[in-house]
């Protein structure tokens, strides 16, 4: 058939295209390309975008059959085998959109933002190579694969947080999220081998078809360690830890890895273990309790934080958790969906501060800010749609993901959740809108000096940033209309196959819901309008009166210090002991006391040693008489 | 008593003389005479032994014979070295090299 052979020609250039752009870019960035650095990774990144539109369009015309191609054998190791297989259903495609075209945008927006950086190819290789581990981890058709890119993906993530690693701060933060996303790893790891002992496969296909007939203790066991790789990937509580501090990284970096890719990458991870995860109610309801928590916790303390980068980045966390908590609802489709649109406001929101922080000179506080929406509209505007779409107001793209998500909570009966979900989304619009109000209303607030300078982007940023717009505003009405039964639904039905649909009832409780969560959110606006714009003097009175309240916030739940105080300090106690006891006293003293016994034995034996000849031909005679007279013993008894 | 006995006895005196020089002096050409003696003292053995036991072509005949003739080779090679060594170190006393003692 003509169309999967296009298709294995398209699959395959998605992912050597970027890696060969990384390459190139890499060994000829310095010296030869210079400031042209981005001239091959962008039209790379490009092309891929092309080709990733022209594969989602293929699943778009063959919704029911997938393409499954086993390029090549990767490890064969007896009873072990893994091949390089790329599969591309309708799931893979929505994710193919999100990361071929966000990533090509995020590529153009960094020629202008990382302009001048001594480290410019570095900046893109290291974007290409991203985006090859991506495409890697969407495509692979099993668990290793999908393990190659999800490593890929964090190697970069930690190349570019660091990317400026003369900062302390910043290679301290490539680090941590390293250091957090192995634990996380490390439980995707033991549920790969758990997963391999039971089927004796890691192919999706092979292991889903399996899942009835795994026990239920160990199918529960493999989803929660899978989870466990996903909480560390995609920043869930308690290894959300990591992604507020990879804000050190440049900006377009946060955008385009943590926000609108990367850290998907655990959700998408969760539902492309749909399967398994259907049959382990159990596991579920840890996603759905992990989401649920995370969602609120990263929406509280995002209301005090200062840094504009920060509060977007605890945005983030919480939306991540909204998708889980989606998930574990058995909202399946709701939850990608909200991944969709996620990953073009996110991003969005991120450029637009990245613009922000471009225009200011590098100041992030947004205590700093104020009154910026005259000096740099195009930004304005576009993060302003990015807030609406975050808060889910009708009819931006978050509306119908997040009342679907929020929708299949209560209609599923978890009260509770929808409880927690409803004033998340009231405080997402407050902290939201204080960052409108903070950042581009009222009086400014910066120097004279750093007002002076204040421009708007240029053209190679704010384009990709009305770009983003545009789906961040339509998307949901495009895709998502109507509520439950939309396109989106309807596409990724051969994915999530069993999942029963509730009708919506579009003038019943399902719209009752909606209109309540769209009053809530304005509410959530309203109160931020006031706190931030009408009674400035109010923030500081409310943090006053609460001061418990407010410094958990400001201090991020204190989670910092508590790893600081439980398992960093403990580790280090443990190393220094290793050291001062163990390495010092047991090893070193087991080797310098064979030494030093040698060393004895050779004092004792060195007098022997004389270096006289006669002596050695003494021993000698006396040694053959001795000889001679025992043998002569001997023969003559 | 039989004359082999005689003869054994001298063999073994000259062996003893012999063994004795080696062990106990320093001069490096008065060793290589020692050893001579040993060596000498051993083919009277064996010419002994082999005259009084076997006929006086026998095995033992031989045997001194190849002993002479490596006696020469060695003595030749060993008082080279010693002549080259001399040289070197002005000095034919077996206590005086000691460069390798640490």
């Amino acid at each position: 058939m003509g169309g999967t052979q296009y298709m294995k020609i398209a699959v395959a250039l998605i992912v050597l295209l970027p890696l060969a752009g990384f390459f190139i870019t890499l060994l000829l960035g310095k010296r030869l390309f210079r400031a042209k650095a981005h001239v091959l990774p962008v039209a790379l990144v490009t092309v891929t975008a092309v080709l990733s539109v022209y594969a989602f369009e293929w699943v778009f015309r063959h919704p029911h059959e997938a393409f499954v191609w086993n390029a090549f054998s990767w490890v064969a190791a007896g009873r072990f085998t893994v091949a390089w297989g790329f599969l591309v259903d309708p799931l893979t495609g929505v994710m193919l959109l999100v990361v071929g075209i966000i990533g090509m945008l995020v590529h153009y927006y960094s020629i202008g933002y990382m302009k001048d950086d001594p480290g410019y190819y570095r900046f893109f290789a290291y974007l290409n190579l991203f985006m090859f581990a991506m495409f890697v981890l969407i495509l692979a058709n099993n668990y290793l694969l999908l393990f190659l890119g999800w490593e890929g993906v964090g190697l970069c993530s930690y190349l570019l947080i660091s990317f400026w690693f003369r900062k302390k701060t910043a290679s301290q933060a490539g680090k941590k999220a390293f250091l957090v996303n192995r634990v996380g790893d490390f439980g995707f790891t033991l549920g790969m081998f758990l997963i391999f002992v039971t089927t004796g496969t890691l192919q999706f296909t092979g292991v889903f078809d399996k899942a009835e007939t795994i026990g239920s203790g160990t199918l529960l066991w493999i989803c929660l360690l899978l989870f466990t790789g996903a909480v560390g990937k995609s920043a869930q509580f308690p290894l959300h830890v990591w992604l507020p501090d990879a804000m050190e990284g440049p900006t377009p970096v946060s955008a385009l890895i943590h926000a609108a890719t990367m850290v998907n990458a655990g959700v998408y991870m969760v539902a492309r273990s749909y399967p398994l995860f259907v049959q382990a109610h159990t596991a579920m309801l840890v996603v759905m309790i992990v989401g649920t928590f995370t969602a609120i916790y990263a929406a509280y303390i995002a209301i005090t934080q200062n840094d504009i980068k920060k509060v977007i980045a605890y945005s983030t966390v919480s939306s991540l958790g909204f998708m889980f908590m989606a998930l574990g609802a058995g909202a399946w489709a709701a939850g990608i969906f909200y991944l969709f649109a996620h990953g073009f406001f996110k991003g969005l929101l991120f450029l637009c501060s990245g613009s922000v922080i471009h225009a200011m000179g590098g100041e992030q506080d947004m205590r700093q800010m104020g009154g910026l929406r005259k000096k740099i509209p195009i930004t304005f505007w576009t993060m302003l749609i990015g807030a609406i779409a975050l808060i889910g107001v009708f009819p931006f793209a978050g509306f119908w993901a997040k009342d679907e998500i929020l929708g299949g909570d209560f209609s599923h009966g978890y009260y509770v959740v929808w409880a927690v979900g409803i004033v998340t989304a009231f405080l997402t619009a407050v902290f939201a809108f204080r960052l409108i109000f903070m950042t581009f209303f009222g009086e400014s607030r910066a120097s004279a000096e750093v007002q002076h300078h204040i421009h708007e982007s240029p053209k190679v940023m704010t384009i990709p940033l009305v770009l983003l717009a545009i789906p961040a505003a339509l998307l949901g009405l495009v895709i998502g209309w109507p509520p439950e039964t939309g396109w989106i639904h309807t596409f990724l039905q051969p994915v999530f196959f069993d999942v029963e649909h509730e009708k919506f009832v579009w003038l019943g409780v399902g719209g009752g819901l909606m209109v309540f969560s769209v009053a809530v959110a304005l509410l959530g606006v309203y109160v931020a309008y006031v706190l931030y714009i009408r009674r400035t003097e109010l923030p500081g009175r409310l943090a006053a009166r609460l001061p418990g309240a407010y410094k958990a916030s400001l201090n991020k739940m204190y989670m910092d210090q508590v790893y600081e105080r439980v398992p960093i300090r403990s580790t280090i106690a443990f190393a220094r002991w290793l050291w001062t006891f163990f390495d010092v006293k047991v090893i070193d003293g087991a080797v310098n006391g064979l030494g030093r016994l040698w060393e004895l034995f050779g004092e004792r034996l060195r007098p022997l040693q004389t270096g006289r000849v006669q002596n050695y031909a003494f021993s000698i005679f006396a040694g053959m008489l001795v000889l001679v007279v025992v043998l002569a013993w001997i023969w003559g008894s | 008593m039989s004359s082999l006995y005689w003869w054994l006895t001298l063999a073994v005196l000259l062996f003893c003389i012999g063994a004795f020089g080696v062990l106990v002096r320093r001069n490096v050409i008065v060793i290589i005479m020692c050893l001579e003696l040993m060596l000498n003292a051993v083919n009277i053995a064996l010419v002994a032994i082999s005259n009084f036991r076997g006929g006086a072509l026998g095995a033992g005949t031989l045997f001194s014979l190849f002993i002479i003739t490596l006696a020469a080779a060695e003595v030749t090679v060993g008082l080279a070295i010693v002549i080259a060594n001399y040289r070197n170190r002005r000095t034919v006393q077996t206590d005086q090299y000691n460069e390798l003692k640490g």
